[in-house]
């Protein structure tokens, strides 16, 4: 493909075709729903199912979630929020999913893996930091010395239509990341959505040859220079809007920095609940659980999410190696953005702003960095 | 002994998350907390691994543990653990009996440069259990002898009843193409043997600092004082080799657990050139 793809047109009704078909083929749709203040992802049936004309409002420690009272083309954008609590990573890499069952026979017992047939997943206004970090992940999962079947299997099964921003907000620092707030590559459909309040439309950009197959099952026209101007302009007033940053050399600052007394500073502040790596899209970070039926003869192991802010991630016969606070705080920010890079040749860190907005105590890794900066090597 | 070119099969895994059947063969009380069991496959295929490497044992309805192997790599058809029981896992482990089913993964991990130290002198420094993950290296070592310059084995315990292997100690320290030291940390009655830590026993010489490869391990502590005694003797970090323990999960790098700096020792580790290590041994916590 060459540098300059051409982009397309659709219109408001034929993104819920283009929904509709997808469903047609088999895929089982997720998407932004509204539940319980916020926008989150879950399994979507129709356009109807998208919170439209909402607009969300993000700071450290704040989320709020409000419809749009303002000019009919904001009242009626489909895409005007940005990112909520949930990530798509809990369809690929679930929250809790059984490994496999062991059932006991006699003096031996026996193993059996699940066989359920993994769905195949179509994610339907995946944002280009949220892109970014499906490639992460990526790397975790499927790497040159190990892949994760589960993980392998659903992802080259899915569908990814991404959603270009066209507003950001105050905790979104992917402009910084170099991962948004337009995607580059690691999608099938992109759409940008120009909602003026006169022709609401879509500019569509085809990523995949499967991407390529579902534009030609709706209505498309080829995207003339003033529809072009228009999303450009929309995606830029996102970019310009943001302000918080990331230091570029923030790998570097991390990687000189592990007895720096700052990490003290932010110690006394977090509340080690865990909530930043829940919410990021990239932590891999997972436990098992053997589980046993009451009889004793049957044996399960569950894996979970886990988190390094937990005291008992770290332990070991004699007690846990990450006793303090700091050294919790420094595995998980130095891992994210500096051992990461050592690790899968790429920073964790998507810039989405979820660890920000979702933190309690409004912790902003952007400042963190900054601070580990000054008084560091 | 034969002599012949050692070589381990591949030790690619198929299904790396889900554990294979092994039977109890044997299980021996090796110290009062301390046990060996030896596994006898299910499929009746070999079990090949390289000295260092760890499987994960499952116990049914228990849990799983990483256990070093510390068995003869030369003899696959024996998979062979010694196991401190420290743990809810290994305490009912400690309560196997033969014929009993445990499920094990692996071979995984790195390995003790066996290969990479041929030519060289052999210095091997180990504290308590520390010494299992290092048989298999032993065993090698001993397999091709003539491959090796002077090779010393010095062994810390804590007390005298602490000694570990220790009929085979005896039978090492008799050959003439070995060197075999132990020293306790506290001695009891009827010892008559050394007193003092583990570093001490380099004093001792017996080999070429400069064409040394050393192998460390044991607790923490007492790998960061060999190394520093290795140092101050000329034998530099990217010839030392220590074996790290941290908590693990998967073994396979998707858990997280085992990170230690930039490496996930289930992967890049267990056995580490210390070189690699340097830079962040001594930070507290890491």
């Amino acid at each position: 493909m060459g540098t300059e793809t051409l982009k397309y047109v659709i219109s408001l009704s034929e993104v819920g075709k283009l929904l509709g078909n997808i469903k047609g083929q088999g895929f089982h749709v997720v998407g932004p729903v509204l539940a319980d203040g916020a926008i989150i992802y879950d399994t979507i049936h129709s356009i109807e199912d998208l919170p439209s004309g909402y607009q969300d409002e993000q700071e450290g420690g704040h989320y709020r979630l409000k419809k749009s009272t303002g000019r009919r083309g904001e009242r009626d954008a489909l895409f005007r929020y940005t990112v909520g609590p949930s990530s798509w990573k809990r369809f690929l890499f679930p929250p809790e999913q059984k490994l496999w069952k062991a059932v006991r026979e006699g003096k031996s017992f026996s193993i059996e893996s699940p066989k359920e047939k993994p769905p195949r997943y179509a994610f339907f206004g995946v944002r280009p930091c949220e892109v970014s970090a499906l490639k992460i992940q990526d790397k975790v999962f499927c790497n040159n010395d190990f892949q994760d079947k589960g993980y392998a299997e659903k992802r080259k099964k899915s569908l990814v239509i991404a959603v270009n921003c066209t507003r950001s907000v105050s905790t979104c620092f992917c402009r910084s990341m170099d991962t948004g707030p337009k995607a580059n590559g690691g999608f099938d459909l992109a759409l940008t959505e120009i909602s003026d309040g006169k022709n609401h439309r879509f500019i569509v950009e085809v990523g995949s040859k499967k991407g390529s197959k579902l534009l030609k099952g709706i209505d498309h026209t080829l995207a003339e220079r003033h529809d072009l101007s228009s999303a450009a302009a929309r995606v830029n007033s996102a970019k310009r809007a943001m302000k918080r940053q990331m230091p570029k050399d923030a790998a570097k600052i991390l990687s000189k920095n592990s007895e720096h007394p700052h990490w003290k500073d932010v110690a006394a502040r977090c509340l080690n609940c865990a909530n930043c790596t829940m919410v990021c899209p990239t932590c891999f970070c997972s436990t098992v659980e053997d589980t046993t039926s009451l009889s004793g003869d049957v044996a399960e192991r569950w894996r979970r999410w886990d988190s390094c802010f937990t005291v008992d991630f770290s332990y070991i016969h004699g007690g846990p190696i990450r006793r303090d606070s700091a050294a919790r705080y420094r595995q998980w920010l130095t891992h994210k953005l500096s051992s990461w890079h050592d690790q899968f040749g790429t920073s964790g860190c998507t810039g989405c702003g979820r660890c920000i907005t979702w933190c309690p105590v409004g912790i902003d890794i952007t400042e963190e960095i900054k601070a580990l900066q000054k008084g560091g090597k | 002994m034969t002599q012949a070119q050692v070589k381990y099969a591949g030790t690619a895994v198929a299904d790396p998350m889900t554990p294979v059947l092994f039977e109890v063969g044997k299980i021996k009380r090796e110290l009062s907390d301390t046990f060996t069991l030896e596994l006898i496959s299910q499929s009746g295929n070999p079990f090949s691994f390289k000295p260092g490497q760890f499987t994960m044992l499952y116990q049914f309805g228990v849990g799983e543990v990483p256990i070093s192997i510390s068995g003869d790599p030369l003899n696959p058809s024996k998979l062979t653990h010694t196991i401190r029981a420290v743990g809810k896992v290994t305490e009912a482990m400690m309560r196997l009996k033969k014929g009993d089913m445990v499920g094990v993964r692996g071979p995984f991990g790195t390995n003790w440069p066996v290969e990479a130290a041929e030519g060289s002198d052999v210095v091997i420094i180990t504290g308590g259990v520390g010494l299992a993950p290092l048989r298999p290296a032993i065993y090698h070592l001993l397999a091709n002898r003539k491959r090796y310059g002077n090779i010393c084995i010095y062994y810390g315990a804590r007390t005298p009843e602490d000694i570990l292997f220790r009929k085979q100690l005896e039978k090492w320290r008799g050959r003439f193409d070995l060197k075999v030291e132990v020293t306790v940390d506290r001695a009891l009655a009827g010892w008559n043997g050394r007193v003092g830590v583990v570093t001490k026993l380099l004093d001792l010489g017996g080999f070429d600092a400069d064409q040394t490869v050393a192998m460390v391990c044991g607790p923490e502590v007492m790998m960061r004082f060999s190394v520093r005694a290795l140092n101050e003797l000329g034998v530099r970090n990217d010839s030392i080799y220590v074996s790290m323990e941290r908590n693990m999960k998967c073994a396979v790098g998707f858990c997280g657990h085992c990170q230690y700096g930039s490496a996930f020792v289930c992967k890049d580790g267990p056995v580490f050139p210390f070189s690699d290590l340097e830079e962040i041994f001594d930070v507290r916590e890491l």
